[in-house]
């Protein structure tokens, strides 16, 4: 099997292209989900860049359009897909938080896996590129909006992979609200009670949610020792270092395996800072904010250029 | 007496049942929460262990398993108390298992006021939630060779399957040879040579409420009341011919029995038949109203929400509007489970 991770680009300048293009993005229909963008920019660029073993596409596919949900006579159209052939010995990758989806294209077409004029179909009437990612979006190998139930999903693959003899690891990525779930905390006991150490999981805590900073909504902390508690193994890094979570993500713990990437929802886009505490959807207040976001991404244009320049020497 | 009294009791008969079905089928693993032995799953577990998996009292959870061990090619047979399946873990049956049209079989038991576990454990609106679910279908045994057979009609489907399931001591009202069969009613009686003759009385039962029902047709038939009787088993879908052609052979009144809220089941189910196909005969559901129950033997229930045999007699007296002179010694015997059986592990 052909392994992707091997040909993609720098994640680090994967990173810069998903904020960048998110930030295109949310200017060109004012608005999106662009602090998950800034938080998890890295995440996905590691994950799609470095540490899933997924296979190979010849070239980046469009986005099916939408023809019917799953039923009697209609087959379930995985997202999957865009994740390469399925092997026994590769990695599997669900993606939880469906509203990351924008993030989550992004870094498909940093990968090389999506045409990017797939963003051209974001949240249009009968196209699969989803605002809310569904089943059948691009990245996505399961049905998780409804938030804490990818986790579940998870361990059962896990499982009946482990059944079949299958080598190949499954990873989760999580937001951290998703730990005031109590499905969150069902799934790990069964995770760690069937010692599913095939399952890594790597959380976005950015430690905002939709009503505001997470310690005003219901604090979650001390995670990490919640978790050992449970059973499971953890790594804390910042979420923005990319050899960092490198490494945390590739260490086999014979545990399921947590990865807390803390990480910072303004990273990248400082002007997001003037939002603070309620950073969860960007939706302009008015043409001037509009247009300060505008030459902010018109100067990111500038210095990335100069960047890759600078990259070329 | 009505021969259909002379029934075989068959003790647990899901047990060995399971376990012989289930040999030749590695794909099938089952799932339970803490209540393996009152699901009569405990033999399968000690003979297939590696095939077994022990969830714990974490139903979400469970749920979001079986849809991943489903998209591995396995086939997961949950067992646990019906009431589990659906009410706590809803959003994870609907988004997990229902919306990508996992072959996931849930298996409930202690269906309606067949237990006396009171409103926590007694599954009443179950029919009504799971008809609401896109992709779900619905089967209900109501004897054991429906308990037998039902294994094989839901294996056979490609999408979840939600089955009211019988335990312990559970009649024999249909010969062995004779089969569940999918989406086609059981003619238990017919009014006259063929299921379009007309008839005073059509009655659609389901559950452990044909058992009821049974008592009551041969003393209706004996006070000149001609009568067809189906016995329903597939709730969803809900487009059997038989049923329809039934329910147009109706002229004096409709009458649906069931083990579940009078709301969104079996009555419901034709109501909406009849209103699609225009027929406009009386219908009357007999049923649990818009009611909880309670902690109560199951004698004691159907007798109270008059859901027994008699019930039948006295609701065919109302809408005939004629006095049928039968009273409860006319009757076939009721058959009284003990409530502390040695087939169930614990008095639920």
């Amino acid at each position: 099997m052909t392994l992707y991770a091997e040909s993609v680009p720098d994640p680090q300048a994967m990173a810069a292209g998903v904020r960048r293009r998110v930030l295109a993005h949310v200017l060109a229909n004012n608005g999106g989900y662009l602090s998950q963008a800034c938080s998890a920019a890295e995440l996905l660029a590691v994950l799609y860049g470095r540490v899933l073993r997924l296979s190979a596409l010849d070239a980046p596919m469009h986005p099916p359009a939408f023809e019917s949900v799953p039923g009697p006579d209609s087959p379930r159209v995985s997202g999957g897909v865009f994740h390469g052939e399925p092997s026994p010995v590769g990695d599997r990758f669900i993606v939880s938080p469906a509203h990351y989806a924008l993030v989550v294209y992004a870094a498909l077409i940093e990968a090389g896996r999506l045409d990017e004029a797939a963003l051209d179909q974001f949240n249009k009437d009968g196209s699969t590129v989803e605002m809310i990612g569904a089943e059948h979006s691009p990245g996505f190998e399961t049905t998780t909006g409804s938030l804490a139930q990818a986790l579940s999903t998870a361990g059962g693959i896990a499982l009946g992979r482990r059944l079949k003899d299958e080598t190949g690891r499954t990873f989760v990525f999580m937001s951290d609200g998703e730990f005031q779930e109590g499905q969150t905390w069902e799934a790990i006991q069964a995770l760690v009670y069937y010692r599913l150490d095939s399952v890594r999981v790597i959380v976005d805590v950015n430690r905002a949610q939709c009503d505001g900073p997470m310690d005003s909504v219901m604090t979650i902390e001390p995670l990490a020792t919640k978790l050992k508690a449970f059973g499971a193994s953890v790594d804390s890094v910042d979420g923005h270092d990319i050899a960092a979570l490198t490494r945390a993500l590739e260490r086999s713990t014979g545990r399921p395996h947590f990865v807390l990437a803390y990480t910072d929802p303004t990273r990248g886009v400082p002007l997001l800072n003037e939002r603070r505490p309620v950073l969860h959807y960007l939706r302009f207040t008015g043409d001037d904010e509009r247009s300060r976001y505008q030459d902010y991404y018109d100067e990111l244009l500038t210095v990335g250029a100069d960047a890759t320049q600078g990259a070329g020497r | 007496m009505s021969p259909a009294r002379d029934v075989q009791i068959v003790t647990r008969p899901h047990v060995d049942n399971f376990i012989r079905w289930s040999a030749d089928k590695p794909e099938v693993v089952v799932l339970s929460a803490d209540l393996t032995n009152s699901c009569e799953v405990g033999k399968w577990r000690d003979t297939y262990p590696e095939r077994f998996f022990s969830m714990g009292m974490a139903e979400q959870n469970m749920l979001g398993f079986a849809g991943g061990l489903a998209r591995e090619g396995f086939e997961p047979w949950l067992h646990t108390f019906a009431v589990f399946l659906y009410r706590r873990p809803l959003d994870q049956l609907q988004m997990s298992i229902a919306y990508p049209n996992l072959r996931v079989r849930l298996v409930g038991f202690l269906p309606g006021i067949t237990t006396p576990g009171g409103v926590t454990h007694q599954a009443i609106d179950d029919i009504a939630v799971m008809r609401a679910i896109p992709n779900m279908t619905i089967l209900e045994t109501g004897d054991a060779t429906e308990v037998e057979s039902v294994l094989d009609i839901a294996h056979a489907i490609d999408g979840p399957v939600y089955i009211r399931m019988l335990r312990g001591e559970v009649p024999r009202l249909f010969p062995q040879d004779e089969p569940f069969t999918f989406n086609r009613a059981r003619v238990l009686s017919l009014a006259g040579s063929t299921i379009d003759d007309p008839a005073d009385l059509v009655v659609l039962t389901s559950g452990i409420l044909t058992e009821e029902a049974l008592r009551a047709v041969p003393a209706l038939q004996s006070a000149g009341v001609t009568v067809t009787h189906l016995h329903v088993s597939t709730l969803k879908p809900f487009t059997d011919p038989t049923i329809t052609r039934a329910l147009q052979a109706a002229t004096g009144a409709i009458v649906t029995m069931e083990n579940h809220l009078i709301i969104g089941g079996l009555g419901s189910a034709v109501a909406e038949t009849m209103a699609e196909a225009g027929i406009s005969t009386p219908l009357h559901r007999i049923g649990l109203p818009d009611t909880y129950a309670h902690g109560a033997s199951q004698a004691h229930l159907l007798a109270e929400y008059h859901l027994d045999a008699f019930s039948l007699v006295e609701t065919a007296q109302t809408v005939l509007q004629r006095d049928l002179a039968i009273d409860a010694t006319d009757l076939a015997p009721v058959r009284i489970a003990a409530a502390h059986s040695s087939a169930k592990v614990e008095a639920l």
